[in-house]
C-alpha cells in the first residue's frame, strides 16, 4: 500500500513540473498577449514582497532588540560595559550578575510566592468573571442595561483614581460599622493578602470588567437552540450552565486565564499597595536599583555607590529572570493567547 | 391563561437567576468602587488629617482644586502635556496597528512567527517592566548621555529632520511627525492588543466582497477605502476606548506617578484625591466626545 502513496505521489510531481513548464513556456507569451500587463502586475509583486519581507523584518527587530540587548548585557562584566568596542558580545563572559540578582531578589522563595498567588488570584478572578459574564449574555433581568453600563465603568475608571480612598478603606476596613462597634476600630487590612482576594472576588481586580466584557461576548455566540434543548431535556439552569455552557467556553476561558495570569505576574500597583509584606517579583523587581547600591556600599566597600552602567545592568538581568518564565509560558501557550481574542469576535 | 402565567414563571426564574449570577459583581461593585469613587469625590473636596486609629476630613469647598490648578507648579503642565502625548501616542498606535493588522492578515511564509512576536509586547511590556525601565532616573541619564552621542554621529533620519526643520515651512508638524518616529518603540509595544482586535475584525469579511469589488474594476487602494474600512469601523471605537484606557493606567504616566507621590510621600489625601478625580473627569470627558465622534461614522453592516 505505501509502495502505490510513493508511486501516486510521484505522478503527481511529475505532473507539477509538467504543469510548470507549460506554464513557463506560455508566460511570456501571455505577457505579449496581454501588451506587457503581466509581467508589470508580476515585477509588482515581487518588489512588494521585498518590501514586506524588510518592514516586517524591520519591525520585528525593534521589538525584540531591548530583550536580545538586555540579554547580552547581562552576561557582561562590569568592565565590558564601558568599553567601546564591546557592543553585543561579552569579552569577559560570566554568570556573576544572575547570581546577585537572584540573591538581590532572593529569587526562589518570591518565584514561588508569585506563582502561587497569580495563580489563585487569576483563578479566582477568571471563576467569578465568568459567573458574572454568563449572567449578562444569557438572562433577561431588569435593569441589566444599567449593570452592564457600570462594568463599562469599572473598565475604564482608572485603578489609580480610587486608590486614595482605597487605601483608606482597607487601613480601616469595617462592614456597616459592625468592627468598629467591637473593636473600638477598624481592622487595619494593609499589608496582607486579604483584601486583594476580596476585591478579586467582587470582580474589581486588575482588568477585570475587561474579562467580563470577553466573556459575555463569547456566552452571547452561542446558539439560544443548545440552551433549551437542554432545558426540555431538564437541565436545570445550573447544571446547563456547568454542563452545556462552561465546556465549550474552555478556549475563551483558557485565554482569560492566562492574561489574567500574566497581568498579575507583573502588575506592580496592586501589588505595592495590598501585598507589602509579601515579596512578589514585580515589587522586588522595583527595588532592585536602590539593592544593587547598598550592595555595593555595604559588601564591596566602594563609597560612591553602584556605577550607573552597571546598576543598568542589573535591572536588565533583573527584568530577565522576571519575564523568563512568562516567555516560557507564552511559548507554549502562544496560541490560547492570540486566537482566542480572535475568535472571541469583540464588536462594540 | 395557565401557559402565560407559566411563562412568566419561568422569565422571573431566570430573571432572578440571572441576577444571581451577576450578584459577585452588584457587590464588589458597590463595595470596592462606587464606596470608594464616592469617598474619593467627598475628600477631594475636604482637608484629610491622618491620625492614630481613625482618619478625619474637614470640609473645605474647592480649596483642593484651587491648589491643584493654581497654586500647584506642576500639575496644569503635567496634565496637559500627558494629554496631548495620550492623542498623539493614541492616533499613532491606531494607524499603526490598522497597518500592521493589514499585513498580517495576508498570506506570507512564518506569518504565525511575526504575529507572535508582535504580541509578545503584551506580555512583556505590561505593569513593573514598563514602570522600571522609565522610572530610573539612572537610565534617564544614561538615555541623555546615548543621545549626545548620537547626536554627533549622522544618521539619515536626523539628516532628513534637520534639512525639514531649515526650511522653515511647517516646522510645528515636522516636529511632532518625528515625535511619533522617534517614539515608534512606544507605539509597537502598546499596540499588540490592537492589532489582534483589527485582525480578528479582518478575517470576518468574506472574500466574495472583495472579488466583486475586483471584477467590477476596483483597485486594491480603492477596495481598502470602500471596503475594508468600512467593515471594521466598529472595531475603530473599541480600539480608540481601550488606547485611551491603557494609556491611562500606564505606570509611567507623569500625572499617575505625581498622584502616588502625594499619597504615599506627602500623605496628602485630599489633595491627591482631587487631582485624580480632575484627570478622571479629563479622560472620561475626551473618551466620550471621541467615541461620539467615531461613532458618527461607525457603518455597521448586518
Amino acid at each position: 500500500m505505501t509502495d502505490a502513496v510513493i508511486k501516486g505521489g510521484r505522478n503527481m510531481e511529475h505532473r507539477k513540473v509538467h504543469r510548470k513548464e507549460s506554464e513557463a513556456s506560455s508566460f511570456w507569451e501571455r505577457n505579449r498577449k496581454s501588451g506587457g500587463y503581466l509581467l508589470k502586475k508580476r515585477i509588482r509583486e515581487v518588489i512588494y514582497k521585498i518590501i514586506r519581507v524588510f518592514m516586517l523584518f524591520g519591525m520585528c527587530f525593534l521589538i525584540l532588540q531591548p530583550i536580545l540587548n538586555k540579554i547580552s548585557v547581562s552576561f557582561m562584566e562590569e568592565q565590558d560595559l564601558y568599553k567601546s568596542t564591546v557592543i553585543a558580545v561579552p569579552e569577559h563572559f560570566t554568570t556573576e550578575n544572575y547570581r546577585l540578582a537572584a540573591e538581590l531578589m532572593n529569587y526562589g522563595g518570591t518565584l514561588l510566592n508569585t506563582i502561587v498567588i497569580s495563580c489563585t488570584i487569576a483563578l479566582l478572578q477568571i471563576a467569578v468573571c465568568t459567573l458574572v459574564g454568563y449572567g449578562f449574555a444569557r438572562f433577561d433581568f431588569p435593569l441589566k442595561k444599567m449593570w452592564f453600563a457600570c462594568v463599562l465603568l469599572v473598565i475604564i475608571v482608572p485603578p489609580q483614581t480610587i486608590s486614595t480612598s482605597l487605601y483608606l478603606h482597607f487601613r480601616y476596613f469595617d462592614i456597616l460599622g459592625i468592627i468598629g462597634a467591637i473593636r473600638g476600630e477598624g481592622l487595619n487590612l494593609r499589608g496582607s493578602k486579604i483584601p486583594y482576594y476580596l476585591m478579586s472576588a467582587g470582580c474589581m481586580g486588575l482588568k477585570n470588567g475587561l474579562y467580563i466584557y470577553m466573556i459575555r461576548q463569547f456566552f452571547r455566540n452561542i446558539p439560544k437552540e443548545l440552551e433549551e434543548a437542554a432545558y426540555v431535556d431538564g437541565c436545570g439552569i445550573l447544571s446547563t450552565f456547568v454542563r452545556i455552557m462552561l465546556p465549550d467556553a474552555t478556549p475563551i476561558l483558557t485565554s482569560c486565564f492566562l492574561f489574567s495570569f500574566v497581568w498579575e505576574w507583573t502588575d506592580s500597583f496592586y501589588a505595592r499597595m495590598f501585598m507589602g509584606n509579601t515579596s512578589l517579583l514585580a515589587t522586588q523587581l522595583a527595588a532592585i536599583g536602590d539593592r544593587v547600591n547598598k550592595y555595593v556600599v555595604n559588601v564591596v566597600g566602594n563609597a560612591s555607590g553602584a556605577s550607573v552602567g552597571y546598576t543598568s545592568c542589573m535591572i536588565s538581568t533583573g527584568i530577565l529572570m522576571v519575564i523568563t518564565p512568562l516567555l516560557i509560558l507564552y511559548l507554549f501557550a502562544q496560541k490560547g493567547f492570540v486566537e482566542s481574542i480572535s475568535s472571541s469576535g469583540i464588536k462594540m | 391563561m395557565e401557559r402565560q402565567k407559566k411563562l412568566t414563571g419561568l422569565q422571573k426564574r431566570k430573571a432572578i437567576a440571572g441576577y444571581l449570577f451577576i450578584l459577585p459583581f452588584i457587590v464588589g461593585f458597590l463595595v470596592f468602587m462606587i464606596q470608594p469613587l464616592a469617598q474619593s469625590l467627598y475628600m477631594s473636596f475636604c482637608d484629610v488629617q491622618v491620625g492614630a486609629g481613625s482618619f478625619s476630613p474637614q470640609f473645605r469647598g474647592l480649596f483642593n482644586y484651587v491648589r491643584a490648578f493654581t497654586v500647584d507648579p506642576e500639575f496644569t503642565r503635567l496634565l496637559s502635556e500627558e494629554i496631548s502625548r495620550m492623542f498623539i501616542n493614541s492616533l499613532a498606535i491606531m494607524v499603526f496597528s490598522f497597518f500592521v493588522a493589514l499585513i498580517l492578515n495576508q498570506k506570507f511564509r512564518g506569518r504565525a512567527l511575526v504575529r507572535a512576536v508582535f504580541f509578545l509586547p503584551v506580555i512583556l511590556s505590561s505593569g513593573v517592566i514598563i514602570g522600571v525601565e522609565t522610572d530610573n532616573a539612572l537610565m534617564a541619564s544614561i538615555e541623555a548621555a546615548v543621545g549626545e552621542t548620537a547626536a554627533s554621529g549622522v544618521s539619515v533620519t536626523g539628516a532628513i529632520e534637520e534639512i525639514l526643520k531649515t526650511a522653515g515651512i511647517g516646522t510645528r508638524a515636522f516636529e511632532t511627525v518625528f515625535e511619533i518616529v522617534d517614539s515608534i518603540y512606544d507605539v509597537a509595544i502598546a499596540s499588540g492588543i490592537q492589532i489582534i482586535i483589527f485582525l480578528s475584525g479582518l478575517q470576518t469579511i468574506s472574500t466574495s466582497m472583495y472579488e466583486a469589488a475586483d471584477i467590477e474594476g476596483c483597485t486594491k487602494w480603492e477596495s481598502l477605502w470602500k471596503i475594508t474600512l468600512p467593515m471594521v469601523s466598529s472595531l475603530f471605537l473599541v480600539n480608540w476606548i481601550y488606547t485611551i484606557v491603557d494609556f491611562c493606567m500606564r505606570s509611567d504616566n507623569e500625572v499617575i506617578e505625581k498622584i502616588s507621590e502625594e499619597i504615599t510621600v506627602q500623605i496628602n489625601y485630599g489633595f491627591a484625591s482631587a487631582m485624580s478625580w480632575v484627570y478622571f473627569g479629563v479622560v472620561i470627558a475626551i473618551i466620550g466626545i471621541t467615541s461620539l465622534i467615531i461613532s458618527k461614522g461607525v457603518y455597521y453592516y448586518d
